[in-house]
């Protein structure tokens, strides 16, 4: 179909800088995006009748590698001799 | 955190009832890496393939220090040996329960459609009796006819009683009237009449009956005494 209503993995890696511009940045398009993903998210793990520790302990780990992902600079700069 | 559900009325033709939720989640392994990420890499590298990328990538952060280790990965450990020991061991028990709490919920809900299709039927009942009724309304009509005949009859043959009482009294009145009329013409005649033979009777006259009788008697007596 056409190039702005293909899903991401539906898109060959030639086509992705044309895709990206098809893409809506505006403040609303960004919310809108925001709003899909975590609808997709939610319905998939989170919203169904026998649900497992899946749902949520996906969020937590990737809470953790985004907040190691930005005290990484504080963390990587631990000198060995001044800790205990 | 938002909250949007499965799209609602977002086609032409609107789906009521929704459909019901999916049984269980998208799949998952190890609880953190979702099943598209081995499926990805099944035709290319087989089964092995992911977890030889997944070693490759731990080796190279930790070669590279990118992923330092400090004190936070031994408290991670321990925080994490401790979480999956909860999950594994009462897992179960907790989905037991939540499925018990949904249980109650659908429960309730199924009971107050329960209860709106009974009191619907029963009012479907109700109904049918009442056009069963309607048909009946005819014999009604008769009976109640029929009663009103009964008292204009009743009430006509009361007013013929009292017209004849009524008649019967007057008649009766004017028979009286003439009887004592009668009555009293026969007592006056009566006294009358023996006023003027007692006034008749002179002194004279008086004497000599009185003479009769005594010699009438005497010979009465005498007779009698014969006779004995």
């Amino acid at each position: 179909g056409p190039l702005s209503e293909r899903r991401l993995m539906d898109v060959k890696l030639g086509e992705l800088p044309a895709w990206l511009a098809t893409c809506d940045v505006s403040p609303q398009g960004l919310l809108a995006g925001v709003r899909k993903a975590w609808g997709s998210y939610y319905d998939k793990y989170i919203n169904v009748k026998r649900g497992g520790p899946a749902g949520i302990s996906m969020l937590l780990a990737g809470y953790c590698l985004l907040s190691y992902g930005w005290n990484y600079q504080h963390i990587s700069k631990i000198s060995f001799l001044g800790s205990v | 955190v938002f909250h949007t559900t499965r799209p609602l009325h977002t086609t032409q033709q609107c789906l009521a009832p929704l459909p019901p939720l999916p049984e269980k989640g998208g799949e998952v392994r190890y609880g953190l890496i979702p099943e598209e990420f081995f499926q990805f890499f099944y035709p290319k590298t087989g089964v092995t393939g992911p977890y030889m990328f997944g070693t490759g990538l731990l080796l190279y952060f930790l070669s590279k220090e990118i992923y330092v280790i400090n004190h936070e990965t031994v408290a991670a450990a321990c925080i994490l040996s401790v979480i999956i020991y909860g999950v594994k061991k009462y897992g179960s028990d907790v989905a037991a329960f939540a499925d018990k709490l949904n249980e109650e919920k659908v429960a309730k809900a199924l009971a107050v459609k329960n209860d709106a299709i009974k009191d619907l039927e029963a009012a479907i009942e109700q109904e049918k009796k009442e056009q069963w009724r309607v048909e009946g309304r005819s014999y009604l009509f008769d009976a109640k006819r029929s009663n009103i005949a009964m008292l204009l009859e009743t009430n006509y043959r009361e007013r013929l009683l009292t017209v004849y009482n009524e008649v019967k009294k007057r008649l009766d009145y004017q028979v009286a009237m003439q009887n004592l009329k009668r009555q009293k013409e026969q007592d006056h005649m009566i006294q009358w009449v023996e006023k003027s033979v007692v006034q008749s009777i002179t002194p004279q006259q008086q004497k000599e009956s009185i003479a009769k009788c005594i010699l009438d008697l005497k010979a009465l007596s005498k007779s009698a005494q014969a006779a004995v």
